[in-house]
């Protein structure tokens, strides 16, 4: 079957999950990866059950965030150069 | 390496910062490598902090989402991130480094703590808990 998978059409086995598509796509670190399908959010919990088909469009995107704590600031010296 | 960003942008999103101040405000940068390696910034999304603190940023990834995709349309490679320090110099606190995972990424960050804004890049790679920064050139562009 035919996939999209961020913006390129790919040739995929039939029955291919999320999970067997993270692999295949050598994702990098995909603890930190977001995957949306057809602009669902997929839960990660659902990775290996999430069966894709014919004509999906996958969207792996990683986490954007931060924090202003610095540990040292937590312990109470806070050091800025 | 070098970055370069247009004064407009900037302008754009220090105005958005300090509105959104003192809650961290955060986006995505878009754009392109030059063959001599200098990065440009062509474009600069401005999207919801879910978190709206000035702890902690997290970027909405419905609109993550929606701006990949006109990155896309657009021609532009995702180039990073940029978010606001309303009360922090501009330099990656420790969670900014422990959330890095993206080695490629330019990593931009304004600081309002002093009246005039500082804005840096960094690139961050490296392991969790032992991540190397380093600050890139950056160029702000008249055009
Ligand atoms: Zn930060």
């Amino acid at each position: 079957m035919k996939i999209t998978v961020a913006g390129e059409t790919k040739e995929v086995a039939d029955g291919l999950t999320v999970q067997g598509l993270i692999e295949l796509e050598n994702v990098e670190t995909p603890q930190y990866v977001t995957v949306s399908v057809n602009e669902e959010f997929i839960d990660a919990n659902s990775f290996e059950t999430h069966i894709l088909s014919e004509g999906d469009e996958v969207e792996f995107l990683y986490f954007m965030g931060g924090g202003a704590t610095d540990r040292a600031k937590e312990e109470g010296n806070a050091v800025y150069e | 390496m070098k970055i370069t960003i247009r004064r407009s942008d900037l302008d754009r999103i220090t105005e958005h910062a300090r509105a959104e101040s003192p809650d961290e405000a955060c986006g995505l940068i878009a754009g392109r490598d030059d063959a001599d390696g200098t990065r440009i910034i062509e474009k600069v999304y401005i999207l919801t902090n879910t978190d709206h603190t000035n702890e902690h940023f997290t970027i909405d990834p419905r609109e993550q989402l929606a701006a990949v995709k006109d990155m896309r349309a657009n021609g532009l490679s995702p180039l990073g991130n940029w978010h606001s320090h309303p009360e922090t110099p501009s330099r990656p606190s420790d969670e900014d480094k422990r959330l890095a995972n993206d080695s490629r990424a330019s990593y931009l960050i304004l600081s309002l703590e002093k009246e005039d804004p500082v804005l840096n890049a960094f690139h961050i790679e490296g392991e969790p808990g032992d991540r190397t920064v380093r600050k890139e050139e950056l160029i702000i562009t008249e055009e």
